[in-house]
């Protein structure tokens, strides 16, 4: 039941982002601080301190957005908070010096809606983030929790239910993008076998390096992906439900735990729900951190105990998944959009995306971007406006080049496609693909032979090796991968490199390794002329694959500026550096092994690199 | 029996709905600001100010934005507070102690007359040049 304090009027309630970047810059901290101050000033009863999931605006964490005003404070510090505390909330003079203000601009914009990167979101299966406290159903339920299950459970039929689905155009957010209400249909036309019941899973296994949407969802709104699984449930005659998520997020984890248990308290979840006839729960199955457990097989086989491998499809979970029973699995973000369709109904849903792909996307967005954070935008908004709108550009005045979106087995997109409308299609066609939501600015400095190279040597990593295309031939791209970027590739390298990349596509068992390909294939696509200047002129444009670096000294650099400061001699491991201080400067060649500590020492850029 | 009915969600929802409103940005019948400078604290605005949060709760009142700012620059007439029902003309009131803020709270915000003996006067200064 609600809590004695929720009754009280506070004038001001002080929401601290407590999503797992803020935490890691001491977002906890903060709030035991303002605690302590608001309480130094008896505000106790005037002033509410709120913890909340994720805002978004990760960059400049932690945050602090100050209700009612919408005033958003960024990169506070503990030191910061007396001072805070008593200008604002004591003596209402806001403080300008905690607000954001944009890059290459002086004033500081106080309101949080005013600001670029909020200003242009859509948030629905965000529509929570940064209101309410996550560990409180009953603030969840304030903005309309469990009101569109409620609809569901006692006023719906099934087949209606799944009609607004599949008429809202939701499509699966974990990557594929397969029709959901489709899948829900299937489900629900499959026949249990010896009782055993249907089961509804929520794929919460976020692999991707660099993104963290479901990480986000699941602590800023445990609630609404619980509520849209016991819609699916009842849709498809559910009998039992699993969210399976990643052990290493324990902040999720541990929100999911106690929203799922207010939720079982106060009757949500259980026997008889509201009186509907309907019973239903959710058990959280933690895996351990396998990339591959994203795949819907090979997640039911770990959930069974298995070894988390894929197996072919057909059958589809849809006809036998967990337990050989029919199954039910969407990502969390697909669960998360469910209560607002049921909720708003299928005609308002539609109208915002494209012909194809419907309603919003949660991305995170990070790399050579100067807001790095998670946003949710409407399908059919470009890269552009993302990157520059949103993004706020790339810092440093450098120059964009190219984003991979779809995490480490999406695509590359270059420069040149800047202004394409971000669905399922578009993406896809341009080699790439929409994925749960990953996408990595990169900008001049980055070399893409050895960003191919990166990502696949994260999917040979985390492949596990039961099919033979998937575990041999991500190998086989690795190394030619690390063999061009030490200078060591041959013009028949990129044929044989093309073909395997396409074998691997074509054969592979499951999405891990039919999609593994793609960053080598688009990279060869948009940025062929790098691949030859790393075999032919054995050279890096970017300057990142070291071993085909030159590095040396400008004389006049180092004597009128340096004064020949003697900094690169002394931190040269291979003692490839002559010279003693206030005389000018060389590299041997033969005894320098390229580690760059040269470069990176030297603050009079005397070190030159080609 | 169901643990939770319907009706009872609805209950739930509106009782919680009194606390988060306040995050909502939505319409408010009223705004009343309580002058916090050094000036306003020394003179008792903090008292004024409990005051008037204690007659929200006493009448389940959530439709009123509290508020406080600086010193309104009459420091000899603290504690003050700025009365401004939604599109009427903001009222200032002075010398205020929490009685005072009591009735003005009944009169003016919720019956929607103005306390004369305690007012200063409408309007407020100019703190928009580029609306003329």
């Amino acid at each position: 039941m609600a809590e004695k304090v929720k009754d009280k009027t506070f004038r001001i309630h002080l929401m601290v982002c407590a999503g797992t970047g803020c935490v890691s810059n001491h977002s906890f901290e903060i709030k035991e601080a303002l605690e302590k101050e608001v309480k130094k000033h008896g505000m106790e009863d005037e002033v509410l301190v709120v913890s909340t999931g994720c805002n978004g605006f990760c960059e400049r964490g932690p945050l602090l957005v100050v209700q009612p005003g919408n005033i958003f404070y960024q990169q506070l510090t503990v030191k910061d908070i007396p001072h805070l505390v008593e200008e604002h909330f004591l003596k209402g003079r806001p403080v300008s010096r905690l607000m954001y203000t944009p890059p290459r601009e002086k004033r500081p914009i106080p309101v949080l809606n005013d600001i670029d990167f909020f200003k242009k979101q859509v948030l629905i299966a965000l529509r929570n983030r940064g209101l309410i406290d996550p560990e409180k159903i009953e603030e969840s339920i304030a903005r309309d929790g469990y009101k569109a299950m409620a609809k569901a459970l006692t006023e719906m039929t099934p087949a209606q239910i799944i009609k607004e689905v599949t008429l809202s155009g939701l499509r699966g957010r974990g990557g594929a993008g397969f029709p959901t209400g489709l899948k829900w249909e299937m489900v629900r036309g499959a026949k249990s076998t010896n009782g055993g019941g249907k089961f509804v899973i929520c794929n919460g296994d976020e692999g991707d390096p660099g993104a963290f949407m479901d990480r986000s969802i699941l602590e800023a709104d445990p609630h609404a992906v619980i509520e849209g699984m016991v819609i699916g449930a009842k849709a498809v005659g559910g009998t039992e439900g699993v969210l399976y998520v990643r052990n290493e997020y324990p902040l999720a984890v541990k929100r999911l735990m106690v929203a799922l248990d207010q939720a079982r308290r106060l009757g949500l979840l259980g026997e008889n729900i509201l009186g509907s006839g309907f019973s239903f729960d959710i058990k959280v199955h933690r895996g351990a951190g396998a990339f591959v457990c994203g795949e819907e097989t090979a997640l039911i086989a770990s959930i069974e105990g298995r070894l988390g491998e894929p197996r072919p499809r057909p059958p589809y979970p849809a006809q036998s998944g967990l337990h050989g029973q029919p199954t039910l699995i969407n990502n969390v973000e697909t669960w998360a959009n469910v209560p607002v369709i049921v909720d708003r109904g299928a005609k308002w849903y539609s109208s915002i995306g494209t012909e194809t792909s419907k309603g919003t996307k949660v991305f995170s967005v990070v790399g050579k971007i100067n807001n790095t954070g998670l946003v949710e935008v409407p399908m059919g908004i470009t890269l552009r406006e993302i990157i520059y709108g949103i993004g706020g550009g790339i810092p440093g005045g450098k120059q964009f080049k190219a984003v991979q979106t779809g995490g480490p087995s999406g695509g590359c997109i270059p420069k040149e496609m800047i202004d394409l409308p971000i669905d399922y299609e578009s993406l896809t066609k341009a080699g790439s693909m929409m994925g749960s939501g990953g996408m990595v600015i990169m900008d001049e400095d980055t070399c893409m032979v050895d960003i191919a190279r990166y990502f696949l040597s994260f999917t040979q990593e985390e492949s596990c090796g039961k099919c033979t295309p998937c575990r041999e031939g991500t190998k086989i791209m690795l190394d030619i991968l690390t063999r061009i970027t030490e200078g060591r590739g041959t013009a028949q390298d990129l044929t044989l490199l093309e073909d395997m990349a396409n074998a691997v596509k074509d054969s592979a068992l499951c999405g891990l390794g039919k999609t593994a390909p793609n960053p080598v294939l688009t990279t060869l696509r948009y940025f062929r002329d790098e691949y030859e200047t790393h075999i032919r002129d054995k050279k890096c444009p970017a300057h990142v694959c070291r071993q085909l670096n030159t590095y040396t000294i400008d004389p006049q650099a180092c004597l009128e500026a340096g004064r020949g400061c003697d900094v690169c001699r002394r931190n040269c491991s291979s003692e490839a550096i002559r010279g003693e201080k206030n005389t000018v400067h060389s590299i041997t060649q033969e005894k320098c092994i390229k580690c760059g500590v040269c470069f990176d020492v030297c603050q009079f850029h005397a070190v030159k690199v080609k | 029996m169901p643990k939770l009915t319907l009706e009872e969600l609805a209950k739930i929802r509106e009782q919680a709905r009194k606390t988060t409103m306040l995050r909502e940005g939505g319409e408010y019948r009223a705004k009343v600001t309580v002058h916090m400078g050094t000036c306003g604290i020394a003179a008792g605005a903090r008292g004024v100010m409990n005051a008037l949060l204690e007659e929200m709760d006493k009448r389940d009142v959530r439709d009123v934005l509290v508020a406080n700012s600086g010193c309104a620059g009459l420091c000899s007439r603290e504690p003050m507070a700025t009365v401004e029902l939604t599109g009427q003309a903001p009222v200032k009131y002075v010398d205020l102690n929490t009685d005072k803020m009591r009735k003005i709270f009944e009169q003016h915000v919720l019956g929607g007359k103005i306390v004369q003996e305690y007012a200063l006067g409408i309007g407020s200064e100019k703190t928009d040049f580029t609306k003329e």
